[in-house]
């Protein structure tokens, strides 16, 4: 089997070089942490950034009038059937957010979530998970906050624990890090629900998100498939556009939560977290769809210190591509909306808005479609340049995407367990045949018939990473434009 | 072609229905409204009297963790139009911070319009239009009462900003007797309070002491 992968020279999808960032699971924040003060550096009129000195007098608690008893949820059988909670806090035990329900009324499981994780911490430990039956309840503690998961949908604990990394950043994203640590430094008893304002909703976008894709569990983004020709000419009409504006630091054009380009100021990368924020915050945001916005962003992976600014808005009436322009330079609004206009110009003259229409409009083929009828559904993460390609869903998943997913988690599990990684994982059940393999270039995570045999699955798979090979150009950005 | 170009911003509360405003009055329609992420602009044109206005409109997001950005909008704003939602007492109080924070930093003096939106609840109303009138009075301002919700008040609002402006840019020497002819709604008079409970525009201290400190802007400007 691994003999077919190296007859090609190079795996599919993969590039000289990646417009993302590819880190496998580090945590650490303070990767690129000095990017922002870096960019401004390279410009001679350095303006003072001062929209993270917080007065302490400009917040006031809000009057937590919480309710001691959390007697109503214990009996709301709705509420205990949830199949995933997940909670916020500081680290005093203030409530910050619950994904169901209204956090006030169980105010006292907060506090009980904040003594188990301070109990342990007294002893220079960390709480990281309870294990109850098939419920596990997972604890992430990241100065100035805790982070609580309870699950019941069999995900890993590692798992559990990138999703609500993924619930941090999305708050430091908000908020920048920095801000984050000096509300808290300056009033340890600050209520965060006022700062967070219309913040919930995109954590439950997130989490929602998160749960009912692949992309998140793979760190990898999916792209819009489209033919070379169009995504270069796309590239390049806003690398010729935007040319000549300093600071603009990432361009990156997606559609229904799948990347079309990314231009990005050489030697800056994005990470791919940090893109996935990003589609949230497009998922998320209706209001974008409406006008010309500007907002601020903070990528924690890129700088957790600072906000970028964002130009968001989608290219044309006819045309339901979100397009964001990412600078330091707060100023910069009319000179993004400027050059907005001359990419829409350009795309529209060299018909790049149709590509794009069209491959939104074709729903995706199957395997079945695509001359591989033995086989149901596939994951294919390219590692070098943290993209990934998944067919249609097909029978007999079609109904029931969430079991498939399920299956990929779990096989991501036992190729990424800390304690014993497998390279390759062959599964069979009377359902499905399973195989997920994991080499240097590449993820494959396969789901066949139930009928086929493992030979045939060796032979299938051979066959697949050729058409994959073939279609690479189509199915992944392979350039890494800059500006 | 416009003959006066000029920038505005709205400022306010999450929900008082700042961007319902702004849609109601730029897009001619109002839909399930999402909140602002940042800030969203819009450009729109107001004609009077054969002057035309073109408005670039900052609908800012009324959400505390964007306070610290609403300073690059207001910072180069000719005139600011601060909603208020007249079923909460708390927007209302709000809005009078936005007023002073508008006051102590913009570097230009501002049109200020102050507007008490969702004038269809008035059942549920918590904010009196005395009050907003006396307030509005004290700071210079006007005071409108609308609802972007029936599409009632919302072109006076604009139309009130636009004509302050044509008047600071002395394109039209001063206020006269035809203008209010032709625009009925320029000051409320005693049957437009009492026909209806919305829509009533009322511009205190009328003077071009309390407004006219405004920088001329010169045509093709921006």
């Amino acid at each position: 089997m691994s003999a077919e992968a190296e007859t090609n020279d190079v795996e599919p999808g993969a590039a000289p070089e990646s417009m993302l960032i590819i880190s496998e699971s580090s945590e650490n924040l303070q990767n690129m942490s000095s990017s922002l003060d870096e960019i401004k550096k390279m410009q001679p009129d350095n303006q003072d950034e001062n929209i993270n000195n917080v007065d302490p007098d400009d917040y006031d608690d809000i009057s937590c009038n919480t309710i001691a008893t959390g007697d109503d949820y214990i009996k709301d059988n709705d509420w205990l059937g949830k199949s995933k909670h997940i909670f916020v806090l500081s680290s005093a035990g203030k409530p910050i957010y619950s994904r169901y329900g209204n956090e006030d009324k169980f105010a006292s499981y907060f506090g009980v979530m904040q003594a188990l994780v301070s109990f342990v911490q007294a002893d220079n430990d960390s709480l990281k998970s309870i294990h109850v039956g098939n419920t596990k309840f997972v604890f992430l503690f990241k100065e100035p906050l805790i982070l609580v998961s309870i699950s019941k949908t069999g995900e890993s604990v590692s798992q559990l624990t990138a999703q609500l990394n993924y619930v941090f950043n999305e708050i430091v994203s908000m908020l920048t890090l920095s801000r984050l640590s000096q509300i808290y430094q300056q009033r340890r008893n600050y209520d965060l629900r006022r700062l967070l304002a219309g913040v919930e909703r995109l954590i439950d976008s997130l989490l929602d998100f998160s749960d009912s894709e692949p992309s998140f569990t793979l760190g990898a983004v999916k792209c819009l498939p489209l033919a070379a020709s169009i995504r270069d000419t796309i590239s390049s009409a806003i690398v010729q556009s935007c040319s000549k504006i300093k600071d603009l630091v990432f361009a990156i054009l997606l559609a229904n939560n799948n990347l079309i380009t990314l231009v990005r100021m050489k030697k800056y990368y994005i990470h791919p977290a940090d893109l996935h924020l990003i589609f949230n915050l497009v998922r998320a945001s209706e209001s974008l769809k409406s006008a010309e916005s500007w907002t601020p962003l903070c990528l924690p992976r890129f700088d957790s210190g600072g906000f970028l600014y964002g130009h968001v808005s989608y290219l044309s009436e006819d045309c339901q591509a979100c397009l964001l322009l990412l600078t330091v330079d707060r100023e910069a609004f009319f000179t993004l909306s400027e050059a907005k206009q001359k990419i829409v110009e350009k795309l529209r003259r060299a018909n790049c808005l149709e590509g794009i229409n069209e491959s939104l409009n074709v729903r995706e083929e199957t395997c079945a479609e695509t001359g591989f009828p033995e086989l149901r559904h596939y994951l294919y993460k390219c590692k070098s340049t943290a993209q990934f390609y998944q067919p249609g869903v097909g029978a007999p998943y079609m109904s029931d995407y969430g079991r498939l997913l399920t299956l990929y988690r779990r096989a991501h599990q036992r190729l990424h367990s800390t304690s014993r990684p497998l390279k390759l994982l062959y599964e069979k059940s009377s359902d499905e045949v399973l195989l997920a393999w994991d080499t240097k270039g590449f993820e494959l995570y396969v789901v066949l018939e139930p009928s086929t045999d493992k030979s045939a699955t060796i032979a299938l798979i051979g066959k697949l990473l050729t058409w994959i090979k073939k279609q690479e150009d189509r199915l992944f950005h392979l350039n890494a434009p800059t500006f | 072609m416009s003959n006066i170009v000029a920038k505005m911003v709205v400022l306010g509360d999450p929900g008082v229905g700042k961007t319902s405003i702004v849609t109601r009055y730029v897009e001619k329609r109002v839909h399930n409204i999402p909140p602002t992420v940042g800030a969203s602009f819009f450009t729109t044109k107001v004609n009077i009297k054969g002057l035309a206005v073109e408005l670039q409109v900052w609908d800012t997001a009324g959400q505390e963790r964007f306070k610290a950005i609403v300073p690059l909008f207001y910072r180069n704003a000719t005139a600011a139009i601060i909603v208020f939602d007249i079923t909460a007492r708390r927007s209302f109080d709000n809005m009078k911070s936005w007023v002073s924070e508008l006051k102590r930093n913009s570097e230009n003096p501002i049109i200020l319009s102050i507007v008490g939106n969702k004038s269809d609840l008035s059942d549920k109303r918590e904010v009196t239009r005395d009050e907003g009138l006396v307030y509005a009075n004290s700071v210079g301002a006007s005071y409108t009462e609308c609802s972007a919700c029936n599409n009632q008040g919302i072109d006076q609002i604009f139309s009130d900003v636009a004509r302050k402006l044509i008047q600071i840019s002395g394109m039209v020497p001063s206020y006269s007797e035809s203008d209010n002819e032709e625009n009925g709604t320029m000051f409320a008079n005693a049957t437009d309070l009492n026909a209806t409970d919305t829509a009533v525009t009322e511009t205190p201290s009328w003077s071009i002491g309390s407004i006219a400190h405004g920088q001329v802007i010169n045509k093709g400007c921006c």
